[in-house]
């Protein structure tokens, strides 16, 4: 967790942390609604999610707000405690298509961090949202 | 529909409960959260091990109905989607989830929930159709204690009218032995072969007279008339890019398929439009029409005649 020096010192506003890409596949959207317990057709069934407006499959929310959260807690590790997140959906996440999720530390007050967070696909901004997240002692010291 | 009469109907739903003492369908349990973190590609040590914790972002995962469904739902809940469903906006997508945690949720952890409809948004137009933003918020409990808040947005949509493209028919098969009858449909001519051996004509298109085995030919031009030899109705399975037998482009069948016999003397099939599947019969008098359907598609078809239907 030292890529923005986050082991030397805390996070201070406008800290970024580094990217996380991530392959957009058929099996992560599939397998992401079955471990979620989503079986909203459009998740699984393309013919289905082609009849109400979509070109194929999309990932659902629910996946993307533990992709939100991964992203978040590989980056302050494993005593960083998540407090909120809250996301947005915009670009639907496709197969074939790439998610590359970026974070900026937005305000840090005492123990407590808020990233700013993007996930961008090839269509646009799939995600945006803000986590909140209480760091362990020893990263803000 | 400049003024919507649906939004009052949808808004009166608001501050009402959506779930009342909802029930998780599982304890809270190791294998979920492995699945779960098996899929994020997450490997913090706190979702493994004996001091296991949930990863927060589960939360609303403890609360799905799963493929069974949802129980616990209220009748207010019900009949908002019901209102919605039956005004057209059936489809539905997740747009926003907030979520606050409290408490870590640990295997064993009984899971309950109630929330409640705070906001229904007046008529939007997305990207996916025209609809409605619905916001819910749940209170998540573990073992009776408040775990989590989880504030949940769709939109309960329309899908655009041209989304799904309109089924096609098959394509003919077009092959040297046999352009020169689509070249013929294309100008809108009905184009027999006639062997320029011994003058018989056949159809469909052959390479050879099946009379002589002569391979030259030219062709005669069909004058449209004939009558129906034999025929069968397709019921099932139904093909939506098949109209019905009557010609218009709603629907798919049944529809009748004539082996019709032209007035030349050689038989060919084609749909017979004009009638009712089930007033054709064999003797049928019909008459050569050509039939769009679409841009790179025609086809001959056989109308009947009036006088001799029904």
């Amino acid at each position: 967790m030292s890529t923005n020096g986050t082991a030397t010192r805390g996070p201070r506003a406008g800290d970024e942390l580094p990217p996380l890409t991530v392959p957009i596949t058929r099996t992560l959207i599939v397998a992401g609604a079955i471990a979620s317990r989503d079986y909203q057709d459009v998740h699984h069934d393309a013919e289905l999610a082609r009849e109400k407006g979509s070109p194929d499959i999309f990932m659902n929310i629910l996946t993307t707000n533990g992709l939100v959260g991964r992203y978040i807690t590989d980056h302050f590790g494993p005593g960083a405690v998540l407090r909120r997140v809250a996301i947005r959906l915009g670009a639907p996440n496709h197969p074939g298509d790439t998610m590359t999720l970026t974070g900026t530390v937005t305000e840090v007050d005492g123990d407590t961090a808020v990233v700013r967070v993007v996930g961008a696909n090839g269509l646009g901004h799939h995600v945006t949202g803000t986590v909140t997240v209480a760091l362990p002692g020893e990263a803000v010291a | 529909m400049s003024e919507d009469e649906l939004y009052p109907l949808l808004k009166a739903y608001e501050g009402r409960s959506a779930s009342a003492s909802g029930i998780g369908k599982d304890l809270v349990n190791e294998p979920m959260i492995r699945h779960w973190c098996e899929v994020m590609g997450d490997r913090n040590p706190a979702y493994e091990g004996p001091d296991v914790i949930a990863p927060p972002t589960m939360l609303q995962a403890w609360t799905m109905g799963g493929l069974s469904g949802h129980t616990g739902r209220t009748g207010a809940h019900d009949e908002l989607f019901a209102l919605l469903d039956g005004a057209g906006f059936a489809a539905v997508v997740a747009t926003d989830c907030e979520q606050e945690y409290r408490l870590p949720l640990r295997p064993g952890h009984r899971i309950t929930f109630d929330s409640v409809i705070e906001t229904v948004s007046p008529r939007k137009t997305t990207r996916l159709g025209a609809g409605y933003f619905v916001t819910t918020r749940m209170d998540i409990r573990a073992d009776g204690e408040l775990a989590g808040t989880h504030r949940f947005r769709i939109l309960k949509y329309a899908p655009a009218a041209g989304m799904r493209p309109a089924p096609r028919r098959p394509r003919p098969v077009v092959n040297r032995d046999n352009a020169g009858f689509w070249e013929g449909v294309a100008q809108h001519r009905l184009l027999i072969q006639r062997c320029a051996s011994c003058a018989k004509l056949r159809f469909p298109w052959l390479p050879g007279c099946g009379a002589c085995g002569s391979p030259d030919w030219d062709t005669v031009e069909a004058e449209g008339e004939g009558t129906v030899y034999s025929y069968v109705v397709m019921h099932h399975p139904p093909f939506p890019a098949f109209a019905g037998s009557e010609g218009g482009r709603e629907g798919a069948g049944p529809y009748a398929v004539g082996l019709v016999e032209l007035a030349e003397g050689v038989r060919m099939v084609g749909n017979v439009i004009g009638v009712p599947y089930d007033k054709v019969r064999i003797g049928t008098p019909v008459r050569l029409e050509f039939f769009r359907a679409d841009e790179d598609l025609e086809l001959p078809v056989f109308r009947a005649l009036a006088e001799g239907a029904g």
